[in-house]
């Protein structure tokens, strides 16, 4: 199982509490994240990446393991940590204001 | 006895006010969806139950609400918001031609017969439909064909904030874009026309009398008189009496013709109401007073409404869209300011008080009345 971590706002939106916990199939890449994350959860639909493009949004950010992924490619495995279960994929809405 | 029910709108969520027909005394319910900007939270005519709200962030984009219950509880439904076939370019800030990406819905206008039929006006300007209660939108291309091209942003964004169906004709629609100007349709949507002469936009616009491209605020309509429209503009504050086909200026004796709303009265057509605002750069009230004015003649003579209204130190704004009435035998007068203040005349607007001091700043201001 992979772990997720969602924002306040998007666990309100989500109805959920704590983490995330999906099915994924290998390879395990953040895009193959967030098709579950959307398919297990539609109303997420839009709130990470664009309905139309996939593009994350800009003030969305990808963390796991310590690293800044949100500028990965989408389709590279995430790291072995994150497809082990061991820590989660942390979507994290980034500082932005005063 | 009615249910008198505002649906208040905010910078971080939206609140239901509840009274009785007397509306003197108030509950206060909310956040709903704390932390979200609600452009718009409103009820639909023919099932008051039926609400739906448009929630947007800078973070999370659009989402979008639907409550069959009165806003006790809520279920998400579609928030795509496509448009039609490859979106073309718009002006931008620079002048330079930019491409048409949505941002969020600012207004929502039910079909007054429908609860599943609703129109949503969105930044960046265009016109979206539903007809399945929400789950998905469908763009009315037709309209950024006049002149898209040449449609700029405001200082607020590309928005379509007004959305007015009218009575007599299903057919009839008119929509006002900042800054575009105003539009009507005659066959359900399909074409459209600008409908903005006799605007002049001295300072805005190279060409004073531009067929687009003027910053029109919002619109509103009696719905026993459909062809006489009041709008308050940029700067003016104007009328048509030929359903838009031309206007004229009824700013009268205003203090200031800026301003961002406006409303007529629920039982007189010839009864309209504004909040001057000092100008473009001051979104305050002019000499630190909060002062309605209301025409009684349709325009040109204004009164400003004052009792109860802070008359000093005070620099709070009133949204386009933070401006309702109620239907009630005393019309009931309500709007919302950017200090997060509700106000409610039940008689009007000769007296006003406040429902609520302190709620993050209003955007959106809607009143139902329950039986």
């Amino acid at each position: 199982m992979i772990l997720v971590t969602l924002p306040t706002h998007l666990r309100a939106l989500a109805q959920v509490t704590g983490q995330v916990s999906l099915e994924v199939a290998e390879p395990v890449t953040q895009r193959a994240i967030l098709d579950a994350l959307e398919a297990a959860y539609p109303m997420l639909r839009g709130t990470i990446r664009d309905t139309a493009t996939k593009e994350r949004r800009p003030f969305i950010r990808f963390y796991a393991d310590g690293e800044d992924l949100s500028h990965e490619p989408l389709d590279t495995p995430v790291p072995v940590v994150v497809s082990a279960g061991k820590q989660p994929f942390r979507i994290i809405g980034a500082m932005a204001g005063g | 006895m009615s249910e008198v029910r505002v649906l208040v709108g905010t910078r971080k969520g939206a609140f239901v006010l509840r009274s009785n027909e007397q509306r003197k005394d108030w509950t206060v319910e909310g956040p709903h969806f704390p932390g979200w900007e609600i452009y718009h939270i409103t009820g639909t005519p023919s099932n008051p139950n039926r609400l739906y709200a448009s929630q947007t962030s800078d973070w999370f984009g659009q989402v979008m609400h639907r409550s069959d219950d009165g806003g006790k509880t809520w279920e998400t439904v579609g928030n795509e918001f496509a448009y039609d076939g490859v979106p073309g370019t718009h002006q931008f800030y620079d002048g330079t031609q930019h491409p048409w990406e949505f941002k969020r819905v600012w207004h929502l206008e039910p079909s007054p017969t429908d609860p599943d039929s609703v129109y949503a006006g969105v930044e960046d300007a265009a016109l979206f439909h539903t007809s399945d209660g929400g789950k998905t939108w469908a763009e009315l291309p037709g309209l950024r064909d006049v002149k898209g091209h040449l449609w700029q942003p405001g200082a607020g964004g590309m928005c379509l904030h007004t959305i007015i169906l009218s009575p007599d004709d299903p057919n009839r629609i008119f929509v006002a874009i900042s800054a575009a100007g105003a539009f009507r349709t005659d066959d359900g949507g399909a074409t459209w026309r600008p409908v903005n002469e006799g605007l002049k936009s001295d300072y805005e616009l190279p060409d004073a009398a531009a067929e687009v491209g003027h910053c029109v605020h919002s619109i509103a309509m009696h719905p026993s008189r459909p062809n006489i429209l009041f709008m308050q503009k940029h700067w003016d504050v104007m009328r048509s009496d030929n359903g838009g086909d031309s206007w004229h200026e009824i700013s009268g004796n205003l203090p200031s013709d800026f301003g961002f709303p406006i409303a007529v009265h629920a039982h007189e057509p010839e009864t309209i109401y504004v909040v001057p605002i000092t100008s473009d750069s001051h979104h305050f009230p002019p000499d630190g007073k909060l002062r309605v004015y209301r025409s009684r003649s349709g325009g040109n003579e204004w009164e400003a409404l004052t009792n109860g209204l802070p008359q000093s130190n005070c620099y709070v704004n009133v949204l386009r869209n933070a401006l309702a009435v109620d239907p009630l035998d005393s019309c009931g007068i309500y709007f919302g300011t950017t200090g997060g203040q509700v106000y409610v005349s039940a008689d009007s607007g000769d007296n006003w008080m406040p429902i609520v001091h302190d709620l993050p700043p209003v955007l959106s201001v809607e009143v139902q009345i329950l039986q």
